[in-house]
């Protein structure tokens, strides 16, 4: 198991590594660059040389990754050009991950909370009207486009009606303390709890158009691997040697259609990051999602890859731990580890 | 019962929470500030949050949003026009050179740290803008300094600013050449007053090259410091906040308003919807299509008076045929101006005979007009021997400016036209941010979409940043006229006298229409800006600076 884990962990350090390498070449062959981004129509043709050479982008391309390399192994991963000028990239993530993870966290924990549930009883009740109804509602989740979704409950929910705030991570004139950077922990810990509030008010729109894919998955996931373990000898035998229902349900159906469903809950929490850039632009959330459309409109080298390397990590560490807990989930894989 | 594992878990959570709330205490204001709490919060949605507080070190519009709130120079615009007004200032006068400047200064003024305003300060404002060193050069960072000043006191390249003295409760300030943009760029939000105390408390002037970027001190992030109608209360970058409050000891009327807060939403239909559920009060740059849409629901809609243009750039660089004035002529024939103001353009847009807008000085209606003619464009093409001239022409994708709302459509309006007369288009569209600017200042582009948005009221401003560097983007300096065009130029803009020189530009627009013609002057576009109805006493301003002292909530 240990070595399993150490093993796992090495091929995130190269999987970083050799996109870090990839990321760096492509970002700097992109057309344009900070040099415009930064001058505009002001730029002559001497601004632009001056400030080309001052950010260093005239150098070739590998000295130019050398010396983020140099850098980076210090920690320090260069300071944003358009997204927050002056600010450092890890500045700019640390402000902005806590929000995204909070937006993200919401989604998924609304994804599981219905899905899981509800995928069950569907499974339960297969072909009733509940199965039906869900299932057309799983595939509306999956088919319309996350943008578009965000932008109706928005239009109708916030515009129209007025229940909850059109954008941003909370009211500017709460005057609220920031501790943690998640904006609702903060309210909690600092009993601010009209903080608190607001923050989860303007967390819930985004969050639940953030949810429908996830959702659907999950739902459609564990229904699927309910219905299959139903029909499995192993809960005929449980039967029959006279155990509860309940006991049934949770300790052999639940527990065996969990696995895919935790493979299933790792993926789209790993690519929850990709919804959450169009969310995030439509609730204009200050997350990673918008510092990434922000930085690539503004081509903000150092932040871009930052942000996209921790994207990634993450994805992978998911993945990771997915994998990981397939073990515990499941028995036969830990004896197979073991006997490696 | 209890499971004993949920219980010890259960202390264990609340034992975590009671020490995490130890350590995080609320950092509010117990009470609330002042007693006069008559004005109200206004909530305010910007394009982006700025860059950072400093004026001096910005180009970006919003950062100038928030500091034209905080700081005064010694100049304003006047609301509502583009023209200079006394401000720190109370009136100036100049030896006849042009060259020595008199500043009476306002008297009784105090900067926020509570420091006074003199002629020291002043003074000192000027030296620290002159003594940039290091990455205080860079373009990037005191771009309007080197703009509308040139260089600095390492002598480096050649400066228009030579020297202040403070002289009682004058500034004096000398120059070293004539030029028609003084003291006018004093009232540009780059070179307003802050406080020399505060300055030097925060190191104002210690801005790092950092690897690929630059890193600004503490005084440009949390401490700007000022004489306005408000003061920087803080700046939430989490949330993209920034929150002013009334400043008490305002010298002239105090803000109605106690606090100004601006929030940056990016994106434009975001800021549409947060004004219409009232998450805000008002915010800026509407999209034209939005104009109507918005006055229906009982917004009120404020055209700013266009204070920009938009032209269709020719760069000489590369195809020796547009060098060839008749070919260049016979692209101004051939494109229907006033069609494409009308089609293309919101109300309040109209067709631009000069290079700059009727109110700066020296514009005349005595030009060249090139009347759309489609026939006779095609015949001086052909008497240029050039009926199948192909050329490559660029427009921009992912941007919008206020000169230039909808690049796409523009663009097509254009291409119409041109196509129309037989001239060949290899069309470039690239992303503003991603290669356009790069390729149409580095001459690349035969034919191009751009325009300009003004600063202030002076020629200069616009066809001095234009074509008075010979090696500009479009090339002139391959024309044989080039040289002079920018020698012209120079001329008018350092001719001291203001009528001599208002009849210098005067001869200048005419010659750059009918005998340079470097590009075509197409439109001048006004910007707006969009409150709720509530919102009282806010003035539209053509540089889009607006002031909020004079707003308050109904």
């Amino acid at each position: 198991m240990l070595r399993y884990t150490v093993r796992r962990l090495l091929q995130l350090v190269i999987v970083v590594g050799v996109l870090s390498l990839l990321l760096f070449a492509w970002l700097r062959s992109l057309p344009g660059g900070p040099v415009s981004a930064l001058l505009g129509e002001r730029a002559t043709a001497a601004s632009r040389a001056r400030l080309t050479q001052e950010l260093g982008l005239d150098q070739p391309i590998f000295v130019q990754y050398w010396k983020f390399l140099t850098r980076a192994a210090s920690g320090d991963f260069g300071v944003s050009t358009g997204v927050q000028p002056g600010d450092t990239a890890s500045e700019i993530f640390l402000q902005r991950f806590p929000a995204t993870l909070e937006l993200s966290f919401l989604a998924i924990v609304i994804a599981i909370a219905v899905g899981i549930p509800l995928g069950y009883l569907a499974a339960r009740r297969r072909g009733g009207w509940l199965d039906n109804l869900s299932i057309v509602g799983s595939l509306v989740g999956v088919a319309v486009p996350v943008f578009f979704l965000a932008f109706v409950l928005k239009q109708v929910l916030a515009v129209d009606l007025g229940w909850f705030p059109t954008a941003g991570r909370q009211e500017g004139g709460l005057d609220a303390t920031r501790v943690t950077g998640f904006f609702v922990l903060d309210g909690v810990l600092t009993q601010e709890w009209d903080a608190a509030w607001d923050a989860i008010r303007h967390l819930i729109l985004p969050a639940i158009a953030l949810s429908s894919i996830p959702f659907s998955v999950i739902f459609r996931i564990t229904r699927a691997a309910v219905l299959d373990v139903l029909d499995e000898d192993f809960i005929r035998t449980a039967e029959s040697k006279g155990l509860t229902t309940p006991v049934i349900r949770r300790r052999h159906v639940l527990r065996n259609a969990m696995l895919p469903v935790v493979t299933t809950i790792g993926l789209q929490t790993g690519a929850l990051l990709a919804g959450a850039v169009l969310t995030e632009k439509v609730f204009a959330f200050p997350g990673i999602g918008q510092a990434l459309a922000l930085g690539f409109e503004r081509r903000d080298y150092p932040v871009l890859l930052l942000l996209i390397l921790c994207a990634a990590g993450v994805f992978v560490l998911i993945n990771m731990l997915v994998d990981l807990s397939y073990a515990l989930i499941d028995p036969r894989i830990r004896t197979a580890g073991g006997a490696r | 019962m209890v499971n004993p594992r949920t219980v010890r878990l259960a202390a264990l959570g609340f034992a975590a929470a009671v020490a995490l709330t130890a350590c995080a205490e609320s950092q509010r204001d117990s009470q609330d500030e002042g007693g006069g709490q008559t004005g109200g919060t206004l909530t305010f949605a910007t394009e982006g949050a700025p860059k950072l507080f400093d004026p001096f070190f910005a180009t970006d519009g919003a950062t100038f949003r928030t500091s034209q709130q905080i700081f005064e120079g010694l100049i304003e615009f006047k609301a509502g026009t583009a023209d200079a007004e006394p401000a720190l200032a109370t009136k100036w006068d100049h030896s006849e050179d042009g060259l020595t400047w008199n500043f009476e200064l306002r008297e009784g003024v105090k900067f926020h740290d509570g420091s006074e305003f003199n002629a020291e300060a002043v003074c000192a404002n000027f030296d620290r803008w002159y003594n940039q060193k290091g990455a205080g050069q860079s373009p990037a960072v005191s771009g309007y300094w080197q703009d509308n000043f040139g260089g600095f006191s390492d002598g480096a390249t050649p400066s228009l600013f030579k020297s202040c003295v403070a002289e009682g409760n004058k500034a004096v300030v000398t120059l070293t050449r004539s030029t028609s943009k003084f003291p006018d760029i004093l009232g540009l939000p780059s070179f307003a007053m802050q406080s020399p105390t505060a300055l030097e408390q925060y190191k104002a002037d210690d801005v790092q090259a950092q690897g690929d970027s630059f890193v600004y001190p503490e005084y440009a992030t949390d401490h700007p410091t000022g004489t306005g109608a408000f003061k920087f209360s803080k700046y939430d970058e989490a949330n993209g906040t920034v929150e002013l409050v009334r400043n008490e000891d305002y010298w002239g009327e105090k803000a109605k308003l106690d606090k100004l807060i601006l929030r940056a939403i990016p994106d434009e239909t975001a800021r549409k919807q947060a004004l219409q559920s009232g998450d805000v009060d008002g915010y800026d740059l509407p999209s034209p299509a939005d104009w109507q849409g918005l006055k229906d629901d009982g917004y009120n809609v404020m055209i700013r008076p266009a204070f920009n243009v938009f032209y269709l750039g020719i760069g000489q660089k590369n195809v020796p045929a547009l060098r060839d004035l008749k070919v260049r002529q016979a692209i101004a024939h051939a494109i229907d101006r006033e069609g494409l103001v009308k089609q293309q353009l919101p109300e309040g847009s109209e067709v631009a005979e000069n290079f700059y807008p009727k109110t700066v000085d020296g514009w005349t209606d005595d030009v060249e007009k090139y009347d759309y003619d489609p026939e006779k464009a095609k015949q001086l093409l052909a008497d240029a021997g050039q009926s199948n001239l192909t050329v490559n022409i660029y427009w921009p994708t992912e941007v919008t400016r206020p000169y230039m709302p909808n690049p796409q459509d523009m663009f097509g309006f254009i291409r119409g036209n041109l196509e129309a007369v037989g001239i060949k288009l290899n069309v470039v569209s690239k992303p503003w941010n991603g290669g356009y600017l790069e390729d149409v200042d580095s001459g690349k582009a035969d034919l191009f979409l751009l325009g300009w948005n003004g600063d202030y009221n002076t020629a200069d401003n616009f066809i001095g940043n234009f074509f008075s560097d010979p090696n500009n983007r479009f090339g002139t300096g391959n024309s044989p006229w080039g040289a002079t065009l920018s020698q012209e130029i120079q001329a008018a803009d350092s001719e001291p006298d203001e009528e001599k020189r208002n009849g210098m530009y005067e001869e200048l627009n005419k010659k750059l229409k009918a005998e340079y013609l470097p590009a075509i002057p197409i439109s001048h576009g006004p910007p707006a800006i969009v409150v709720a109805e509530n919102v009282k006493g806010l003035v539209a301003s053509p540089l889009t600076d607006e002031r909020f002292d004079s707003v308050s909530l109904g």
